[in-house]
């Protein structure tokens, strides 16, 4: 996994509540056997119309947050389903971090497995960006180091990641690879 | 110490505790399908490991096989997946219920019925609906593809002890109001995410007089309240299902079980984190209006209007869920007309479902303006529902009477709900395009939606006669 420390972007804001996995990546498109090449479905119905065209009303589309990597939203973003393919889409699209008030519990646990930094603020620091980053595009620094996010205009917010999370996350470190050291109590256990 | 049944399955798999790390838990149960599993495998062969316990896994295909007799997979991308899913297990060696099997089946729906799924074990599947597993007395949850294949290689799975949340369900439901129409309206009463970071213990006398198979229709759904799980201890109820099946253990074996699974229940004086309750006497069917769950009334109330919502954010909501859904608020649930009837899914697809849903049938035609489809859950339900004459029942009907699937209830395959058209669904989610791109979901029980699709609207099952059926 590519270890993620910090990360400086626009902030693209979604101002939704309730973004489920079922629009991050629709079921049409989780035929695929591979873990890459979701980011062009990203959000597909919000971001294309029936016939295949950008809806320019969709706020991903509009050009001053192209390449962002850093998303916004609002609560329980990523309800639903508890397909991969959503932190993998979010992924290839290009995000690093999805900032949001709070997460569903599945998404919130797939997104450290993929490198995708998931960050919860308070409700009122969630509106305070939201505002802004509507305002006029908003370049902020995140760093999962220092667990800060600072703005282009110096103001700073804070974040808590669980210290073994963000551990794996800074390192890119391979779970399955780390919990195999533990074999011989997985062993122990099996003979019990 | 008094403890909850969470805390009695927790503490007993936990393979490794260190301080600042959440618990290594053993697995003791992985069940697995065929498009969350594929890129799982393939990180086993990359990285040239194995599946540490086939004999605990267990696999079947379900989210995108057709459901009509002989159909072929028109989709090849679908036939890709599905044929990855054998190469995968028999190059792994892990047992596979595919396509054809007499044990196939939606993966919910087959591991109760096989008696693989039982109390005390931790279950885990790459879906979300693992949940269902609960109603047993184990402790099951959905996982990402990333963690499927932790634990195809080492049976184990790093996890922070959630919460736990007691919801408490007093007093009876009514005559003609299902377990479904409790979840929903424990869902609509609470909302989507009051069970995030948690896991739901289901209490009560109502719980208690619940089938299994009800049960499950309950702990299927905690999902959509945000929790990671939902369970019920388990009882004499829990030990009857179980005794006999397959991969249950008899006599002697069996007896020394019960005991061990009697002593997993809640203590009476355990206490929880947090704890809800509703009073299932008040509850009457449930239609959902909206673009999630927790989006219910009762079928005698109202579309809600965006004027009487409390914040703007909910009033913002409502508005976008009312646009999406083609209503007004203010319309009655019962004025509201259907084009399309699903009756399946993992939430409501077994036997029992299908005899309520075929009772409200028989004798009657599906209404002229309605494609109403039956999928059953499993192989095995659909042969026991055609001994029990419940096909020809569907059928004589209108309904159509399909092979078993997930089918309509996420519109993988071919079953699809076209744009702007209406469903009456049994299944679990009405999300934005759930069934098919513009498709709108309302969610209902069985018999609710079997007799929408004689009425050709939503009524009352409690009290519906054929003079109110649309002509």
């Amino acid at each position: 996994m590519k270890p993620i420390k910090e990360v400086t972007s626009v902030l693209a804001p979604l101002d939704r509540s309730n973004v489920d996995t079922d629009q991050i990546i629709p079921k049409q498109f989780l035929k695929r056997i591979e873990r890459t090449g979701f980011g062009k479905y990203l959000f597909y119905h919000w971001r294309y119309d029936d016939n295949g065209v950008e809806r320019a009303d969709f706020e991903l589309n509009k050009p001053e947050y192209a390449g962002s990597e850093i998303l916004i939203a609002r609560e329980n973003f990523g309800c639903g389903s508890s397909r991969e393919h959503a932190p993998w889409a979010l992924g290839d699209y290009g995000f690093r971090v999805i900032i949001a008030i709070n997460f569903a519990d599945i998404f919130y646990n797939n997104s450290f497995k993929n490198g995708l930094l998931p960050i919860q603020l308070s409700e009122a620091e969630v509106e305070d960006l939201l505002k802004k980053s509507k305002e006029k595009p908003l370049k902020i620094t995140v760093s999962l180091e220092t667990e800060t996010i600072v703005t282009e205009d110096g103001d700073t917010y804070s974040f808590k990641i669980d210290p073994y999370r963000r551990e794996v996350l800074l390192n890119g470190w391979d779970d399955i690879a780390l919990t195999l050291l533990l074999e011989d109590k997985i062993s122990a256990y099996e003979k019990r | 110490m008094s403890k909850t049944i969470i805390e009695k399955i927790w503490e007993k798999h936990v393979v490794h505790r260190e301080e600042g790390k959440p618990d290594l838990l053993y697995i003791d149960l992985h069940l697995v399908h065929e498009v969350t599993s594929p890129q799982a495998f393939e990180g086993l062969r990359l990285n040239g490991r194995k599946v540490r316990r086939p004999d605990l896994t267990f696999a079947t295909m379900d989210h995108n096989v057709p459901t009509r007799l002989n159909e072929a997979v028109t989709d090849p991308i679908s036939e890709k997946q599905m044929t990855t899913l054998e190469k995968n297990c028999a190059e792994f060696g892990v047992p596979l219920a595919g396509m054809g099997h007499p044990d196939q089946g939606i993966v919910h729906v087959i591991g109760p019925e096989l008696g693989l799924t039982q109390p005390g074990k931790t279950i885990v599947c790459g879906d979300s609906h693992t949940s269902t597993h609960g109603a047993f007395g184990a402790l099951a949850f959905g996982i990402g593809t990333s963690e499927v294949e932790h634990v195809l290689s080492t049976q184990t799975l790093w996890q922070a002890k959630p919460k736990t949340m007691q919801v408490q369900v007093n007093g009876e439901l009514g005559q003609g109001v299902t377990s479904k129409d409790l979840i929903l309206a424990i869902i609509a009463k609470y909302g989507i995410n009051v069970g995030t970071g948690h896991i739901f213990e289901y209490t009560g006398e109502a719980i208690r007089k619940l089938t299994m198979e009800q049960r499950m229709t309950v702990c299927n759904m905690s999902i959509e309240a945000g929790a990671k799980a939902g369970l019920i201890s388990p009882d004499e109820t829990t030990f009857a299902y179980l005794e006999g099946r397959p991969h249950v253990p008899t006599g002697d074996e069996f007896e020394q079980l019960k005991v061990e699974w009697r002593e997993l229940a809640t203590d009476p004086d355990a206490s929880y984190d947090a704890v809800i309750e509703i009073d299932a006497s008040e509850i009457e069917p449930v239609v959902t209006w909206g673009t999630n769950p927790g989006m219910g009334v009762g079928v005698n109330g109202l579309v809600p209007r965006p004027e009487d919502a409390k914040t703007d954010a909910e009033r913002a909501e409502i508005e976008k869920a009312l646009e999406y859904m083609g209503l007004e608020g203010g319309t009655k649930m019962t004025d509201i007309e259907v084009q399309y009837v699903f009756i399946g899914s993992c939430t409501n697809s077994r036997i029992e479902d299908l005899r309520a849903a075929s009772e409200i049938v028989a004798g009657k035609k599906v209404n002229s303006g309605v494609n109403a489809i039956v999928v059953p859950g499993s192989h095995s339900v659909k042969k026991q529902a055609e001994s029990e004459g419940l096909d020809k029942i569907f059928l004589d009907a209108g309904f159509e009477w399909r092979e078993s699937g997930c089918s309509m209830c996420l519109a993988m395959n071919a079953d699809q709900v076209p744009a702007g058209m209406r469903c009456a669904s049994t299944s679990n989610r009405n999300f934005e395009g759930r069934q098919g791109n513009g498709s709108r979901t309302h969610l209902v029980s069985p018999a609710m939606a079997a007799a929408a699709a004689i009425a050709g609207r939503f009524v009352d099952v409690r009290t519906f006669k054929q003079e109110e059926a649309l002509v």
